[in-house]
């Protein structure tokens, strides 16, 4: 019987290991795990002040007896143009979304460009026309700017780099360390339409889809927020990574639990279907204009109801609690009843066929 | 194996070669080869894998499962505990 | 019938579970070979529904993560040649081979392209004629008549710059060496409903008697495989051993005749190392004679490649249901999801990553234990 046997799992082997990677992936900057070691081993140590300790999108400085909200983000996205948007509008709509999730009121956006040689001025203009309409939407000025041309071949046409600043309300003190076990976990409306309506036009993999990108400023969503209470604790946009890795990151830096009901999340039906197909899952879809909050059990119904009646929050929904079980990670009560754990992704979400 | 998912034909493009057509997947479309399911019908389900559909879906057969997981529910209901110990007692004896 | 949301339904899905437990008076390990359905289990949970008798050990069921060592270096060096587009489906671009992945060539200046279908390659080569373009085709009998399908037109085109690099493999021989290898634990098999859709069911039948296991063809919705381990669990406590069909919506007896042909027409049968595994005769395909100029492996002459795998970690035991993963040195120390050993920490569906999540959610319980949802 032995000599039939083709499997003898006394010599079976395993792949080899593979260890950190000496160059940058791609991963490096699809908001997961592997971005957060970056900023943890490289950029945290090099730059040394307690500031970026927080991990926060944007930081909150005391400047002239103010509280200043500072933030900066660099857009790549191909294609530049997408159902629902363009690289213009989340060149602003990103940053403005950053500031306000500390809570802060947006006040001005610098705006930075590197230009592949050979790019149409046209493309570059709706570029610009988007961050100007965007702007204008959002309340915010774009004060100063800077432009860099590259050779061609050496980038995807058109790269912008925002900065921002704005002025955090007095009272408000919100970051993902003061997430407390009880609060609810509230998301402003439909998630993973981002992500998807971005996938429908990438080289490769287009289909057909009747919907936009979320792209829109949350600042005055927050300010409505924040009029029902100033003590909300925690705001995060789940842009890459998802809804799957803002929450992570906020169980960790809190060391608290978060339990959601997977009944609960709203997700599309043509978002659905897309994860469906390419074999993605919504928690972990980009979104360019919602955001999750965390928010004391006492203040929710408030807020929700506040959230519901503002264009940027008709369709929020509280999905889920912070709770003291399982500290730092993320658990989704499903709906058959079973669980599982929703983890910080790695690197970029890939389409897969098994 | 393989992350494969059912979706509606909307339209057979009969001129191309291999077969395609447009298939609906809940909102989402997508140009699929028909090839090996080349008599499909437009309104009817296939399941489809990295753009292929492998089969046609079977209504009846569908339907028919779930009538059967609905008549288990039943059987438990109706019947409760006393069903449950005859049917375990029933099968404990026609095992080894 | 939109034949998802109905499948999919809580209290049908209460039903079904509420008979499992009813049937089940002791323990049965059951093992489901394939990707799709391991994973349907993790995401819904089903695992923890079960009644504590009835394990589930998820087998040797991912394309992507048996695809040998071997290979997968053959498709680095290619991808890495600067007149070749490299294609291939998502998920093998993070999958490790000997020193880097093919993330990391992208790294290093090498065209890699992500794809939804092999004929997405197909139209890649006609748009670029000045480049090869190289599909990598894995997969098992699901995915085998899509890339039959690709390489059967290159050839009606005459396309002379699209070539596969084939690393396909089936699954009754694997289940064959499964229940061959010393110690084995299964005692039923939930056989793939999609590579049942493309093959029939015409391979079990010799399986199902030589071994004395149940085989029950099994879907992936939540329902669908509820009922696949009813009617496997059923089956075993009665003593049978029988091939069903607990996918019928999808699967017809003789599966897809056009599709079978293709399959025939273009490929052939042969030994195929599996990743952990080891060499299983018969399991894989490859192409034949006549489509040998489609053969990356010949084209771009990495048939002297030789790979040696460092025994290093148990994923092939655990793979086979031998050991827990916990049971593995190696577990939570050396391999982790961040730095995985083998292939079963690399995937979230591995058993081995899977237990890593959690294990840390309350250690040092058992998983099963540990995912009962608290209150």
């Amino acid at each position: 019987m032995a000599e039939q046997t083709v499997v003898d799992p006394a010599n079976w082997s395993c792949p080899a290991p593979i260890r950190d990677q000496p160059v940058v992936v791609m991963g490096h900057g699809g908001g997961g795990a592997l971005s957060a070691e970056l900023i943890e081993q490289i950029f945290a140590p090099a730059y040394g002040n307690a500031l970026l300790a927080g991990l926060t999108d944007s930081a909150v400085l005391h400047l002239g007896g103010a509280r200043l909200a500072l933030s900066t983000d660099s857009y790549v996205v191909r294609p530049l143009f997408f159902p629902g948007g363009c690289l213009g509008d989340l060149a602003v709509n990103g940053t403005v979304n950053d500031l306000a999730m500390s809570g802060a009121r947006p006040a001005y956006l610098s705006a930075a460009f590197v230009l592949e040689e050979g790019v149409e001025l046209t493309v570059v203009e709706r570029v610009a026309r988007a961050m100007g309409a965007a702007a204008e939407t959002a309340g915010v000025t774009i004060a100063t700017g800077d432009t860099k041309v590259v050779e061609a071949g050496h980038g995807d046409g058109v790269y912008v780099t925002t900065a921002g600043v704005g002025l955090v309300p007095e009272r408000v003190d919100i970051r993902p360390q003061r997430a407390r076990p009880g609060d609810a976990v509230i998301v402003s409306g439909p998630i993973g339409l981002h992500g998807v309506a971005v996938l429908s036009v990438r080289e490769g993999l287009e289909f057909g889809v009747e919907i936009a990108s979320d792209t829109a400023p949350l600042a005055d969503l927050v300010a409505t927020m924040l009029d029902v209470t100033p003590d909300i604790h925690v705001l995060r946009d789940p842009t890459r990574g998802g809804l799957a890795a803002s929450l992570n990151e906020i169980a960790r830096a809190s060391g608290t639990g978060v339990r959601l009901a997977e009944r609960a999340i709203p997700v599309p039906d043509a978002v659905a279907a897309a994860c469906g197909f390419l074999g993605l899952d919504p928690l972990y879809v980009a979104n360019e204009g919602r955001l999750v909050a965390f928010v004391p059990p006492a203040e929710a119904e408030a807020v929700l109801a506040a959230m519901r009646a503002h264009p940027q929050g008709a369709g929020a929904a509280v999905v889920g609690e912070c709770v003291t079980e399982h500290p730092g990670m993320v658990v989704v009560a499903t709906g058959l009843g079973g669980t599982r754990v929703v983890d910080l992704p790695l690197g970029e979400q890939l389409p897969r066929i098994c | 194996m393989c992350l494969a998912v059912p979706g509606r034909v909307v339209s057979i493009d009969d001129t191309s070669d291999p077969l395609t057509g447009l298939i609906d997947f809940g909102g989402v479309r997508k140009q699929v080869c028909l090839e090996y399911v080349s008599d499909v019908e437009v309104g009817e389900y296939v399941i489809v894998h990295v753009g292929f559909a492998l089969q046609r879906l079977d209504e009846e057969s569908a339907l028919a499962s779930l009538k059967l997981f609905e008549e288990l529910g039943l059987l438990e209901e109706e019947f409760g505990d006393a069903w449950r110990q005859a049917a375990q007692q029933a099968e404990g004896s026609e095992a080894r | 019938m939109r034949y998802l949301d109905e499948f999919n339904d809580p209290e049908l899905a209460r039903r079904l579970l509420d008979e499992i437990r009813a049937t089940t008076t002791r323990p049965w390990a059951l093992m489901e070979v394939c990707g799709g359905q391991t994973h349907s289990i993790i995401r819904h949970g089903i695992d923890q529904l079960l009644p504590d008798e009835v394990e589930l050990i998820h087998g040797p069921g991912c394309p992507v993560c048996v695809t040998p060592l071997e290979c997968i270096d053959k498709a680095l060096e290619i991808a890495a040649r600067p007149d070749v587009i490299f294609c291939s489906f998502g998920d093998m671009l993070r999958v490790p081979g000997t020193d880097r992945d093919l993330f990391r060539v992208r790294g290093e200046g090498g065209d890699v392209r992500v794809v939804y279908s092999p004929l997405d390659a197909l139209q890649l080569a006609r748009r670029h004629p000045d480049k090869q373009v190289v599909f990598f085709a894995i997969g098992f009998e699901t995915t085998a008549p899509a890339n039959a399908m690709a390489v059967h037109q290159a050839r009606r085109l005459g396309l002379a710059n699209f070539t596969l690099l084939v690393s396909h493999v089936r699954v009754p021989p694997a289940i064959e060496a499964i229940m061959t290898a010393p110690a084995c634990r299964v005692q039923g098999f939930l056989a793939a409903g999609h590579v049942c859709s493309v093959m029939g069911m015409a391979e079990y039948p010799e399986l199902a008697e030589r071994h004395g296991v149940p085989v029950v063809v099994t879907g992936f919705e939540p329902l669908d495989i509820l009922e696949g381990i009813r009617r496997t669990v059923g089956q075993l406590e009665r003593g049978e051993h029988r091939v069903e069909n607990a996918y019928a919506r999808a699967v017809r007896p003789d599966g897809n005749p056009a599709a079978i042909r293709m399959i025939e027409e273009v490929f052939e049968v042969t030994d195929r190392s599996w990743r952990g595994i080891g060499r299983i005769p018969g399991s894989g395909w490859r192409l034949n004679e006549a489509y040998r100029d489609f053969d990356a492996e010949h084209r771009f002459d990495v048939t002297g490649i030789r790979t040696e795998e460092p025994a290093e970690c148990r994923a092939g035991e655990v793979l086979q249901g031998l050991i827990k993963p916990t049971d593995c040195a190696a577990f939570g120390t050396t391999c982790t999801p961040r730095t995985p050993l083998g292939a079963t920490m690399v995937s979230s569906e591995g058993a081995c990553a899977a237990y890593h999540l959690y294990r840390r959610m309350s250690e040092p319980a058992r998983p099963r234990e540990e995912m009962n949802p608290v209150g």
